[in-house]
């Protein structure tokens, strides 16, 4: 047990603790704090692989500014707590179970396929920095879909802004 | 050096929560934030792989992923406000007619 | 014994560097408390706390006793779960964000080098700012939690302005990285490095030896501009003024939970001035040419004389307290001159310390002294002048800066 796999198991179980808490508290500012320690244990789990970049970039985009989104939205609707009504009874009974086998499956089919790849953390010696690999691939293969979501995050904007417009 | 079946796994099971907390919860703001979950669990496929195969495609692609989400995230919720706005109320099941 | 240590260096050496970061932080505010409240005494033209302790020097003492023992309510309605966690994690926040700052070059001690700070990281520049991202929720959650109309109003105002100006902040340091090319605060300033020329190869001038560089003070301003809006410091603290909103989002606190986010505004507000010092004033490194060489006294020259004022000053004080208190405190800086002067060794380890604090001690002054001076914003003049001018301008030093550059490069 490398200290790698401790640090793994540590981060997995906040991140699988973190999701059982959104999925069983009434009061959704309580989910989206979960959803906060998510989205930092995992920030965690990029940063052991390795991946520096994409972790930061998960703390400042996601964790910093949509799940503030989120935030913002349930303080201003005054989300109160979930009400109890129960139109089904068959999505509890037949629903968890099922969901619990699909999750299931899908790890019992990885678990057992025979791939050898491990995830390496570190760089061979003179390489160059994951960041920098990144950023030559962002800014020579892929920057037409990079000048794309730019355009995507305009319109986004835009679409905000109409939407919160109040009705004159 | 962790096996990258480990990751995998836990990007299953989180996928898996995700879709647990959008079939049964009732409030549609928890209900996009069970989306952006699922997203997360997929990014976490991608890095994964991405690492073991060596090249940084993967790591490209998550951010796409999380800039999407992002613009998503902002429409998604001018969507609700307005919606919550007019049926007074944040319960998906209470919207179940065209009609308001 | 040797050997365990040896074998542990890598968990032990940090955590004794954690130990002192955490008391010297916690020293190091409650000081800048009593720094601030002479200051701006002083340019009010009274004299500030001078009762307790010679000089007002035992105030921050007093304060922390009266932390400790006052009562802490919890007012009815509260959500609980926001209302713990949200001084907590502004606390927290802020402390752990000095972890990733290098102080000083490497340290060589007994055969073994390390980094100067508590962590080096390769990113650390980007942790810094997903720190003061994460920063946002400390404010709307404790304005939220409190069950207070005026502290909702308060804390989602000051984290409207959190974000906006957080997006200057980042943009405004892209200047630096590009002439650096490197996310790490370590190799920023070791770019920063002209022997020659010393206070010139600074950011802030941008004439670095080995590589183009460009002059980096229109984001220097727009970084430090953007910085006191992050920190809800005057003249954007209208969000907590106390005219305003009562005291805005942390009105419903008391005692020990104010403290912890009085404790997290000033640690944000030093490891702002930090992070200024380290991209655009060269950080560790000294404003002199290196072949000057008689500057490596100038610690001994600063700290001789100022323990010498201090002893003459403190045999002539009022109270019997101060007499006895104020020479010891003078005879210690005395000493400790004299000892930096007569061992070379020490004198060129402090060296780097030495002009870094320095630094961060100026533009802590200069935040203290604008609190002083200028009066605060209206909320829609600092949504404007965050969205409409400082964005903007950030965003054309990032488009000069790279012209520049691209110009050099040909």
């Amino acid at each position: 047990m490398t200290a790698s796999v401790i640090i793994f198991f540590v981060l997995a179980a906040l991140a699988v603790l973190a999701s059982v808490s959104l999925i069983l508290q009434r009061h959704p500012i309580h989910s989206a704090l979960s959803l906060i320690v998510v989205m930092v244990a995992l920030a965690g789990l990029y940063l052991l692989m390795g991946a520096e970049f994409v972790a930061a970039v998960q703390i400042i985009v996601y964790g910093g500014a949509v799940m503030v989104l989120f935030v913002f939205v349930i303080m201003l609707l005054n989300a109160g707590e979930e009400e109890r009504t129960n139109f089904s009874k068959l999505a509890t009974f037949g629903g968890i179970p099922l969901a619990l086998a699909l999750s299931g499956m899908i790890a019992a089919g990885i678990a057992r396929s025979s791939s050898q790849l491990a995830t390496s953390p570190a760089t061979a010696e003179g390489a160059i920095s994951s960041t920098r690999q990144l950023s030559m691939l962002l800014f020579k293969d892929f920057v037409y879909p990079f000048e794309l979501t730019s355009f995507l995050i305009l319109i986004a904007i835009l679409g905000a802004i109409v939407l919160a417009q109040r009705e004159n | 050096m962790v096996p990258t079946n480990y990751y995998l796994i836990l990007s299953a099971i989180l996928f898996g929560l995700g879709v647990l907390a959008f079939v049964f919860k009732r409030n549609v703001i928890t209900i996009f934030m069970a989306i952006e979950l699922m997203l997360n669990a997929v990014n976490l496929a991608f890095v994964a792989f991405s690492r073991a195969l060596g090249k940084s495609d993967g790591e490209v692609f998550v951010l796409f992923v999380i800039i999407v989400a992002a613009a998503e995230a902002a429409v998604g919720l001018g969507i609700i406000i307005l919606t919550a706005r007019n049926r007074r109320s944040l319960n998906v099941e209470r919207v179940d007619l065209l009609k308001l | 014994m040797s050997e365990f240590l040896a074998k542990y260096a890598f968990l032990i050496v940090p955590l004794i560097k954690v130990a002192i970061l955490v008391f010297a932080v916690l020293t190091v505010d409650a000081y800048l408390t009593w720094l601030e409240r002479k200051v701006i005494a002083h340019i009010q033209a009274r004299w500030g706390p001078h009762r307790v302790g010679p000089h007002g020097l035992l105030q921050p003492l007093a304060d922390g006793i009266k932390f400790i023992l006052k009562e802490d309510p919890m007012p009815a309605g509260v959500d609980k779960i926001g209302y713990f966690l949200a001084p907590f994690l502004t606390l927290t926040l802020a402390v752990t964000s000095l972890s990733v700052i290098p102080f000083g070059p490497d340290i060589k001690a007994f055969g073994y080098v390390t980094n100067f700070g508590i962590a080096d990281v390769n990113v650390s520049l980007l942790v810094l700012f997903a720190i003061t991202a994460l920063g946002v929720y400390g404010v709307a959650l404790a304005g939220w939690a409190s069950n207070n109309k005026y502290s909702l109003l308060g804390g989602l105002r000051s984290s409207a302005q959190m974000i906006s100006y957080e997006l200057a902040l980042t943009l405004s340091v892209v200047g630096v990285l590009l002439i650096a090319g490197d996310l790490s605060l370590k190799h920023i300033v070791e770019y920063q490095e002209n022997g020659n020329l010393g206070l010139l190869g600074w950011n802030l001038f941008g004439f670095a030896k080995d590589h183009a560089g460009f002059t980096q003070i229109i984001g220097f301003v727009c970084f430090f501009i953007a910085a006191i809006a992050e920190t809800n410091r005057v003249p954007f603290d209208l969000p907590e003024a106390e005219s305003e909103l009562v005291a805005g989002f942390h009105t419903e606190y008391a005692s020990m939970k104010f403290a912890m986010f009085f404790i997290g505004e000033y640690t944000s507000m030093i490891a702002v001035s930090c992070l200024a010092t380290i991209l655009f004033f060269g950080g560790w490194l000294s404003p002199f040419p290196a072949y000057w060489t008689f500057t490596h006294y100038l610690p001994s020259v600063i700290l001789i004389p100022f323990g010498l004022w201090v002893i003459f000053d403190g045999v002539r004080y009022e109270t019997i307290f101060g007499r006895i208190l104020l020479p010891g405190v003078g005879a210690t800086l005395t000493a400790i001159g004299a000892a930096l002067f007569l061992f070379p060794a020490a004198n060129d380890v402090i060296q780097g310390p030495f002009w870094f604090f320095a630094k961060v001690f100026v533009f802590l002054f200069f935040y203290i002294w604008m609190r002083g001076t200028l009066p605060r914003f209206r909320y829609d003049q600092l949504m404007d002048f965050g969205w409409k001018i400082l964005l903007p301008v950030s965003i054309g030093n990032v488009v000069l800066t790279s012209a520049f550059l691209l110009w050099r490069m040909h």
